[in-house]
Protein backbone atom coordinates (compact mmCIF):
# COMPACT_ATOMS: atom_id res chain seq x y z
CA UNK A 1 0.00 0.00 0.00
CA UNK A 2 2.96 2.28 0.55
CA UNK A 3 4.50 1.91 -2.26
CA UNK A 4 1.43 2.42 -3.91
CA UNK A 5 1.08 6.19 -1.96
CA UNK A 6 4.36 6.90 -3.31
CA UNK A 7 3.64 6.10 -6.99
CA UNK A 8 0.70 7.75 -7.09
CA UNK A 9 2.17 10.92 -5.26
CA UNK A 10 5.40 10.88 -7.77
CA UNK A 11 2.80 10.61 -10.35
CA UNK A 12 0.69 13.42 -9.11
CA UNK A 13 3.42 16.01 -8.83
CA UNK A 14 5.34 15.32 -12.02
CA UNK A 15 1.97 15.96 -13.97
CA UNK A 16 1.32 19.12 -11.86
CA UNK A 17 4.51 20.18 -12.56
CA UNK A 18 3.84 19.60 -16.15
CA UNK A 19 0.77 21.21 -16.04
CA UNK A 20 1.70 24.34 -14.96
CA UNK A 21 4.84 24.43 -17.02
CA UNK A 22 2.98 23.31 -20.31
CA UNK A 23 3.14 26.01 -22.77
CA UNK A 24 -0.15 24.35 -24.80
CA UNK A 25 -3.53 24.49 -22.85
CA UNK A 26 -5.31 21.68 -24.09
CA UNK A 27 -1.54 19.38 -23.06
CA UNK A 28 -1.54 21.10 -19.94
CA UNK A 29 -5.39 20.44 -18.81
CA UNK A 30 -4.60 16.66 -20.36
CA UNK A 31 -1.46 16.58 -17.78
CA UNK A 32 -3.93 18.03 -15.27
CA UNK A 33 -6.47 15.43 -15.52
CA UNK A 34 -3.75 12.85 -14.97
CA UNK A 35 -2.82 14.39 -12.00
CA UNK A 36 -6.23 14.40 -10.64
CA UNK A 37 -6.46 10.42 -11.39
CA UNK A 38 -3.37 9.94 -9.35
CA UNK A 39 -4.87 12.04 -6.34
CA UNK A 40 -7.76 9.99 -6.28
CA UNK A 41 -5.80 6.72 -6.03
CA UNK A 42 -4.16 8.29 -3.21
CA UNK A 43 -7.74 9.29 -1.68
CA UNK A 44 -8.79 5.29 -2.43
CA UNK A 45 -5.96 3.99 -0.65
CA UNK A 46 -6.17 6.17 2.46
CA UNK A 47 -9.64 5.37 3.07
CA UNK A 48 -12.21 7.53 0.99
CA UNK A 49 -13.81 5.58 -1.97
CA UNK A 50 -16.55 8.01 -2.02
CA UNK A 51 -14.52 11.03 -2.28
CA UNK A 52 -11.91 9.14 -5.06
CA UNK A 53 -15.14 8.57 -7.19
CA UNK A 54 -16.87 12.12 -6.95
CA UNK A 55 -12.75 13.34 -7.76
CA UNK A 56 -12.90 11.38 -10.96
CA UNK A 57 -16.88 12.23 -11.90
CA UNK A 58 -16.61 15.78 -10.96
CA UNK A 59 -13.28 17.32 -11.06
CA UNK A 60 -11.41 15.09 -14.00
CA UNK A 61 -15.01 14.48 -15.58
CA UNK A 62 -17.13 17.98 -15.37
CA UNK A 63 -14.98 20.85 -14.65
CA UNK A 64 -11.70 20.03 -16.72
CA UNK A 65 -14.28 19.48 -19.95
CA UNK A 66 -15.63 22.67 -19.07
CA UNK A 67 -12.13 23.90 -19.27
CA UNK A 68 -11.71 22.24 -22.94
CA UNK A 69 -14.52 23.43 -24.30
CA UNK A 70 -13.33 27.34 -23.17
CA UNK A 71 -10.19 26.56 -24.69
CA UNK A 72 -11.59 24.89 -28.18
CA UNK A 73 -13.97 27.87 -28.41
CA UNK A 74 -11.20 30.36 -28.10
CA UNK A 75 -9.56 28.01 -31.16
CA UNK A 76 -5.86 29.70 -30.70
CA UNK A 77 -3.48 28.46 -33.69
CA UNK A 78 -3.58 27.11 -36.89
CA UNK A 79 -5.78 23.70 -36.29
CA UNK A 80 -3.94 21.93 -39.18
CA UNK A 81 -0.37 22.48 -38.47
CA UNK A 82 -0.72 22.18 -34.72
CA UNK A 83 -2.52 18.58 -35.51
CA UNK A 84 0.86 17.87 -37.36
CA UNK A 85 3.08 18.67 -34.20
CA UNK A 86 1.21 17.04 -31.68
CA UNK A 87 1.50 13.65 -33.52
CA UNK A 88 5.37 13.64 -32.68
CA UNK A 89 6.47 11.28 -30.33
CA UNK A 90 7.89 13.83 -28.01
CA UNK A 91 4.69 15.21 -27.46
CA UNK A 92 2.91 12.38 -26.04
CA UNK A 93 5.31 10.04 -24.61
CA UNK A 94 5.67 11.49 -21.09
CA UNK A 95 1.98 11.63 -20.52
CA UNK A 96 1.20 7.74 -21.74
CA UNK A 97 4.34 6.51 -19.61
CA UNK A 98 2.72 8.52 -16.23
CA UNK A 99 -0.60 6.59 -17.48
CA UNK A 100 1.01 3.77 -18.00
CA UNK A 101 2.29 3.76 -14.70
CA UNK A 102 -0.98 4.40 -13.07
CA UNK A 103 -2.39 1.92 -15.13
CA UNK A 104 0.27 -0.50 -13.29
CA UNK A 105 -0.95 0.07 -10.25
CA UNK A 106 -4.47 -0.81 -11.12
CA UNK A 107 -4.14 -4.05 -12.48
CA UNK A 108 -1.39 -4.75 -9.55
CA UNK A 109 -4.82 -3.86 -7.24
CA UNK A 110 -7.03 -5.97 -9.46
CA UNK A 111 -4.98 -9.20 -9.24
CA UNK A 112 -5.65 -8.85 -5.84
CA UNK A 113 -2.31 -8.67 -4.09
CA UNK A 114 -3.49 -5.84 -2.41
CA UNK A 115 -5.19 -7.10 1.08
CA UNK A 116 -8.39 -6.18 1.86
CA UNK A 117 -9.07 -3.47 4.37
CA UNK A 118 -10.66 -3.93 7.35
CA UNK A 119 -14.09 -2.24 7.30
CA UNK A 120 -13.55 -0.12 10.10
CA UNK A 121 -11.08 2.40 8.24
CA UNK A 122 -12.83 2.93 5.70
CA UNK A 123 -15.06 5.88 6.12
CA UNK A 124 -18.06 5.07 3.73
CA UNK A 125 -20.68 7.09 1.52
CA UNK A 126 -23.39 6.44 4.46
CA UNK A 127 -21.01 8.15 7.12
CA UNK A 128 -20.00 10.83 5.07
CA UNK A 129 -23.84 11.67 4.09
CA UNK A 130 -25.40 11.30 7.39
CA UNK A 131 -22.98 14.33 8.86
CA UNK A 132 -23.66 16.11 5.62
CA UNK A 133 -26.67 16.14 6.02
CA UNK A 134 -26.70 16.85 9.65
CA UNK A 135 -24.16 18.37 10.92
CA UNK A 136 -22.85 20.10 8.23
CA UNK A 137 -26.74 20.95 6.75
CA UNK A 138 -26.63 24.93 7.07
CA UNK A 139 -23.28 24.53 4.99
CA UNK A 140 -25.02 22.34 2.51
CA UNK A 141 -27.96 25.13 2.15
CA UNK A 142 -25.28 27.64 1.56
CA UNK A 143 -23.48 25.85 -1.23
CA UNK A 144 -26.98 25.70 -3.07
CA UNK A 145 -27.19 29.23 -2.81
CA UNK A 146 -23.61 29.75 -4.16
CA UNK A 147 -24.02 27.49 -7.04
CA UNK A 148 -27.44 28.88 -8.04
CA UNK A 149 -25.23 32.64 -7.72
CA UNK A 150 -22.30 30.84 -9.89
CA UNK A 151 -24.89 29.71 -12.38
CA UNK A 152 -26.50 33.37 -12.58
CA UNK A 153 -23.33 34.85 -13.09
CA UNK A 154 -21.88 32.66 -15.28
CA UNK A 155 -25.10 33.38 -17.53
CA UNK A 156 -24.60 36.84 -17.42
CA UNK A 157 -21.18 37.05 -18.05
CA UNK A 158 -21.41 34.56 -20.84
CA UNK A 159 -23.84 36.40 -23.10
CA UNK A 160 -22.95 37.68 -26.10
CA UNK A 161 -24.28 41.31 -25.66
CA UNK A 162 -25.94 42.23 -29.09
CA UNK A 163 -25.24 45.38 -31.23
CA UNK A 164 -27.96 47.30 -31.14
CA UNK A 165 -28.18 49.73 -34.36
CA UNK A 166 -31.20 52.17 -35.32
CA UNK A 167 -32.41 52.00 -38.51
CA UNK A 168 -32.30 55.59 -39.66
CA UNK A 169 -28.67 55.32 -38.68
CA UNK A 170 -28.14 52.74 -41.43
CA UNK A 171 -29.22 54.71 -44.01
CA UNK A 172 -26.41 57.24 -44.62
CA UNK A 173 -23.22 55.69 -46.07
CA UNK A 174 -21.42 55.49 -42.50
CA UNK A 175 -23.78 55.53 -39.02
CA UNK A 176 -23.38 59.19 -37.87
CA UNK A 177 -24.42 58.86 -34.62
CA UNK A 178 -22.93 56.51 -31.50
CA UNK A 179 -23.48 53.37 -32.07
CA UNK A 180 -26.13 51.80 -29.33
CA UNK A 181 -25.23 48.92 -27.37
CA UNK A 182 -27.19 46.96 -24.74
CA UNK A 183 -24.45 48.61 -21.88
CA UNK A 184 -26.13 52.33 -23.28
CA UNK A 185 -29.97 51.05 -23.41
CA UNK B 1 -4.42 0.94 4.45
CA UNK B 2 -1.63 3.20 4.09
CA UNK B 3 1.05 3.29 6.68
CA UNK B 4 2.74 5.95 5.73
CA UNK B 5 3.10 8.46 8.33
CA UNK B 6 0.49 11.84 8.21
CA UNK B 7 3.65 14.09 8.10
CA UNK B 8 4.44 12.44 4.56
CA UNK B 9 1.05 12.87 3.49
CA UNK B 10 0.25 16.29 4.37
CA UNK B 11 3.87 17.02 2.96
CA UNK B 12 2.72 15.62 -0.84
CA UNK B 13 -0.81 17.93 0.14
CA UNK B 14 1.82 21.14 0.77
CA UNK B 15 3.97 20.09 -2.34
CA UNK B 16 0.92 20.24 -4.37
CA UNK B 17 -0.29 23.50 -3.11
CA UNK B 18 3.47 25.17 -3.54
CA UNK B 19 2.91 23.90 -7.11
CA UNK B 20 -0.19 25.50 -8.11
CA UNK B 21 0.91 28.72 -6.16
CA UNK B 22 4.48 28.87 -8.10
CA UNK B 23 2.00 28.63 -11.49
CA UNK B 24 -0.52 31.50 -10.34
CA UNK B 25 2.72 33.66 -10.03
CA UNK B 26 4.86 32.50 -12.65
CA UNK B 27 2.24 31.93 -15.52
CA UNK B 28 0.48 35.49 -17.49
CA UNK B 29 -2.02 33.25 -19.24
CA UNK B 30 -4.94 33.30 -17.60
CA UNK B 31 -6.36 30.20 -18.42
CA UNK B 32 -3.25 28.43 -16.81
CA UNK B 33 -3.46 30.64 -13.78
CA UNK B 34 -7.23 29.58 -13.30
CA UNK B 35 -5.73 25.95 -14.05
CA UNK B 36 -2.91 26.63 -10.89
CA UNK B 37 -6.10 28.15 -8.26
CA UNK B 38 -7.87 24.39 -9.10
CA UNK B 39 -4.29 22.96 -8.42
CA UNK B 40 -4.05 24.16 -5.49
CA UNK B 41 -8.02 23.94 -4.58
CA UNK B 42 -7.55 20.06 -4.95
CA UNK B 43 -4.24 19.95 -2.54
CA UNK B 44 -6.51 21.37 0.23
CA UNK B 45 -9.24 19.03 -0.33
CA UNK B 46 -6.32 16.91 -0.43
CA UNK B 47 -5.18 18.14 3.24
CA UNK B 48 -8.49 17.87 4.37
CA UNK B 49 -9.42 14.46 3.27
CA UNK B 50 -5.86 12.76 4.78
CA UNK B 51 -6.61 14.48 8.20
CA UNK B 52 -9.93 13.28 8.28
CA UNK B 53 -9.02 9.93 7.76
CA UNK B 54 -6.10 9.82 10.12
CA UNK B 55 -8.54 10.74 12.96
CA UNK B 56 -11.37 8.21 11.37
CA UNK B 57 -13.81 11.21 10.97
CA UNK B 58 -16.33 12.03 8.10
CA UNK B 59 -15.80 15.67 8.50
CA UNK B 60 -12.64 15.79 5.94
CA UNK B 61 -14.40 14.36 3.47
CA UNK B 62 -17.73 16.81 3.82
CA UNK B 63 -15.16 19.22 3.62
CA UNK B 64 -13.81 18.29 0.54
CA UNK B 65 -17.35 18.18 -1.05
CA UNK B 66 -18.15 21.74 -0.33
CA UNK B 67 -13.97 22.60 -1.80
CA UNK B 68 -15.39 20.82 -4.93
CA UNK B 69 -18.69 22.90 -4.86
CA UNK B 70 -17.00 26.12 -4.17
CA UNK B 71 -14.29 24.95 -7.28
CA UNK B 72 -17.06 24.18 -9.87
CA UNK B 73 -18.84 28.02 -8.95
CA UNK B 74 -15.62 29.07 -9.21
CA UNK B 75 -14.85 27.73 -12.33
CA UNK B 76 -17.86 28.76 -14.75
CA UNK B 77 -17.99 32.26 -13.10
CA UNK B 78 -14.07 32.26 -14.05
CA UNK B 79 -14.55 30.58 -17.33
CA UNK B 80 -17.31 33.15 -18.60
CA UNK B 81 -15.22 36.44 -17.59
CA UNK B 82 -11.83 34.28 -19.95
CA UNK B 83 -14.68 34.54 -23.26
CA UNK B 84 -15.10 38.06 -22.18
CA UNK B 85 -11.75 39.06 -21.75
CA UNK B 86 -11.20 37.29 -25.34
CA UNK B 87 -14.06 38.87 -27.00
CA UNK B 88 -12.90 42.33 -25.75
CA UNK B 89 -9.09 42.34 -25.77
CA UNK B 90 -8.19 39.29 -28.28
CA UNK B 91 -5.50 38.16 -26.06
CA UNK B 92 -5.27 36.09 -22.88
CA UNK B 93 -2.16 37.49 -21.11
CA UNK B 94 -3.50 38.85 -17.95
CA UNK B 95 -1.18 41.99 -18.21
CA UNK B 96 -3.16 43.39 -20.83
CA UNK B 97 -6.14 44.30 -18.18
CA UNK B 98 -4.24 47.03 -16.61
CA UNK B 99 -6.76 48.99 -16.34
CA UNK B 100 -10.57 48.87 -15.47
CA UNK B 101 -11.63 51.46 -17.76
CA UNK B 102 -13.05 51.21 -21.42
CA UNK B 103 -10.37 52.17 -23.70
CA UNK B 104 -13.48 54.58 -25.40
CA UNK B 105 -13.75 56.74 -22.10
CA UNK B 106 -9.84 56.80 -21.96
CA UNK B 107 -9.70 58.84 -25.10
CA UNK B 108 -12.99 61.45 -24.49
Amino acid sequence: MNTIFFIAAFVAFISSVMAISNRNAIHALLYLILSLLSISVIFYISGAPFIAALEVIVYAGAIMVLFIFVVMMLNIGNAKELEKKWLHRSMWIIPVLLAMVLMAVFIYALNGSVQSRTDTEVIGPKQVGVSLFTTYLIGVEIAAILLLAGIVGAYHLGRQKKKVIHRFMNQGKKPAGKILTNADV
Amino acid sequence: MVTVSMEIQLALAGLLFLTGLVGLLVRRNIIFMLMSIEIMLNSAGLAFVIAGSHWMQADGQVMFIFILTVSAAEVSVGLALILQMFHHYRTLDADALNRLLDKKKMEN
